[in-house]
């Protein structure tokens, strides 16, 4: 008779999730002292003088609004070179393109990518985007030394290379997600395949596309490597604008032509090259919770978008 | 004289080397109910996705043969597949509603043919829901996601959106094997009351169901069209072997 009352013995289990256990609380541990030690030291320099006014006394004292300004400045235009090709890209390569040699390394070089150094792509934008780029319109334009030099818009266009694997990626996920029946439904009423994809795959995917695209984005504005050479500044005066003028109207625009300060960068400056560090360091605290905030907020941004698309595809599988 | 809607001949399907259709000669007739049976795999649901080219859609596909709906060769070169698939309405196995409310699923194929005033929209989605006998559960709550409905209800919902882009031919690919005795019922009575205005083909498992509603029915067996005649011949007096085993259940 087998006695159903004796417990069962899980020896290898009951080792197995205790270990895990231990670790998981090393990481939350490691992550809490890593995240309080930060948010102690930076609380006192988070307000908003501090966020919106320039660095003084050789950067020992006064604000990072300039960095803040650089680093908003410097995404926004990623994103705008960034996004729509990527999520091109990944409709061309999900709904278009036939499964062949040629698209399958393109899909594996879209996966290599997104493991590559960033201080590779770095070094890629410099010598493409500045020296070959920039100094070939340059010669083309007659423009002297416009676009050869390390500014803003190189600096973009190189983390938006660096982000766009991660953009293909994830939009080739969320197309991926949309069921084929609903595409079946749609080509069974009678709709072309650009009609299927505008009306039904689009609308589902959607929210994954943003959700992908706002990691990436996060992602991109924490690089620090791959803006060294790219126009990244220790200190500058004034902020990458001009003022575009239609008669006597003004507004000012980023003017992706000039150099810039960046959060990421401006951290490794007063880590690295402080005058004093018993005034700077605080400073650092500041700009590190600053950057984390700002990359959080962007990731809490991200989980909202994919609980909705998860509630959402709950419904529809 | 019954008239001919769908009539093939000679048609071979190949998925690469692979052949699914061998051979398949067919003659279906106008505002008649036709059924295809035969065992998982013998090409009944490739056959009806060859009737509206949506085998188009998969990579490595070939086809010979002629496919002629009312005497006109869907697989000719100028044929456009968008407007074929117009007059050749579809229903699925599984409900494949759209996530968007019960109006949005019913008035996307009008919407998408350009038809974008409100009150010929709004006609059309009241005709579709009479003629799929849903109006009386729905009409109170068109702007509620078409998911909310019951399983029945949203599969007769695909067919009211089928009907809304005024097709001529309806193929059903086993559209009530998920579904309960009562909504298959329903169903059922549904395709009974369409066929006066439509020509129905539909795919079943179920080989009560293709004697309840079918006027004749296609028997296929590992790509070959076995037997074809009227329903009754087919389930009381086939002419070969196979179909008799099938029929009563000896083997598939």
């Amino acid at each position: 008779m087998l006695d159903i009352t004796k417990k069962t013995k899980d020896i290898q289990g009951f080792i197995f999730i205790n270990v895990i256990r231990a670790l998981f609380f090393i990481l939350a541990l490691l992550l809490i002292l890593l995240l309080g030690k930060i948010v102690i030291e930076g609380a006192s320099k988070f307000n908003i003088e501090f966020i919106f006014s320039s660095p003084t006394n050789n950067m020992t004292s006064g604000g990072i609004g300039p960095a803040i300004f650089g680093t908003l400045a410097v995404t926004f235009i990623m994103i705008i070179f960034a996004v729509p090709l990527g999520v091109f890209s990944a409709i061309y390569l999900n709904e278009y393109a036939k499964d062949t040699f040629w698209t399958r390394i393109i899909r594996t070089a879209v996966n290599n990518l997104a493991g590559v150094p960033s201080i590779v792509f770095g070094l890629f934008g410099l010598g493409f985007f500045i020296l070959f780029v920039g100094r070939g319109l340059d010669n083309v334009l007659k423009t002297g030394l416009l676009f050869g030099q390390p500014c803003l818009l190189w600096a973009s266009a190189t983390l938006a290379v660096l982000v766009l694997p991660v953009v293909i990626v994830s939009t080739l996920e969320a197309l991926n997600s949309v069921p084929k029946s609903h595409r079946d439904a749609s080509y069974g009423l009678g709709a072309t395949k650009w009609q299927t994809i505008k009306y039904v795959v689009l609308p589902q995917a959607r929210p994954g596309i943003l959700t992908g695209t706002i990691l990436a984005i996060s992602r991109g504005a924490g690089e620090t490597a791959p803006i060294l050479f790219l126009g990244a500044a220790f200190f500058l005066p004034t902020l990458p604008v001009t003022d575009i003028c239609i008669g006597d109207y003004c507004i000012p625009m980023i003017n992706p032509m000039q150099q810039f300060m960046y959060l990421a960068y401006h951290i490794f400056i007063l880590a690295t090259q402080s005058s004093d560090p018993s005034k700077t360091m605080p400073i650092q605290y500041g700009s590190t919770l600053i950057l984390i905030t700002l990359t959080f907020l962007l990731n809490i941004t991200a989980i909202i978008f994919r609980y909705r698309f998860r509630k959402l595809l709950g419904k529809t599988k | 004289m019954k008239e001919t809607k769908i009539l093939t001949k000679d048609l071979n399907l190949y998925y690469g080397q692979k052949q699914a259709l061998k051979q398949i000669a067919i003659d279906i007739p106008a505002n008649k109910v036709t059924a295809f049976i035969g065992p998982s795999g013998c090409g009944k649901s490739t056959f009806l996705r060859v009737l509206n080219r949506m085998n188009d859609l998969i990579d490595n596909v070939k086809i010979t043969g002629e496919v002629l709906i009312e005497d006109v060769n869907i697989y000719e070169k100028n044929i456009d597949v968008v407007n074929l698939r117009k007059k050749i309405g579809m229903v699925f196995q599984k409900s494949n509603l759209f996530p968007k409310t019960i109006y949005e699923n019913l008035v996307y194929g009008p919407k998408i043919n350009g038809i974008r005033n409100k009150k010929v929209l709004d006609e059309i989605v009241e005709r579709t829901l009479t003629q799929a006998a849903l109006l009386d559960e729905v009409k109170d709550r068109l702007n509620d996601p078409g998911l909310s409905l019951s399983g029945g209800q949203q599969q007769r919902l695909c067919i009211a959106r089928a009907l809304a882009v005024e097709p001529e031919i309806i193929l059903m690919d086993e559209p009530a094997s998920a579904l309960d005795p009562i909504s298959t019922a329903k169903i059922e009575e549904l395709i009974h009351e369409l066929k006066s205005k439509y020509t129905i083909v539909i795919v079943t498992h179920n080989m009560q169901q293709a004697a309840r509603v079918s006027d004749q029915t296609a028997f296929f067996y590992l790509g070959e069209l076995i037997e074809y005649d009227k329903t009754t011949k087919i389930f009381t007096n086939p002419a070969k072997k196979q179909t008799e085993d099938y029929v009563t259940g000896r083997f598939g």
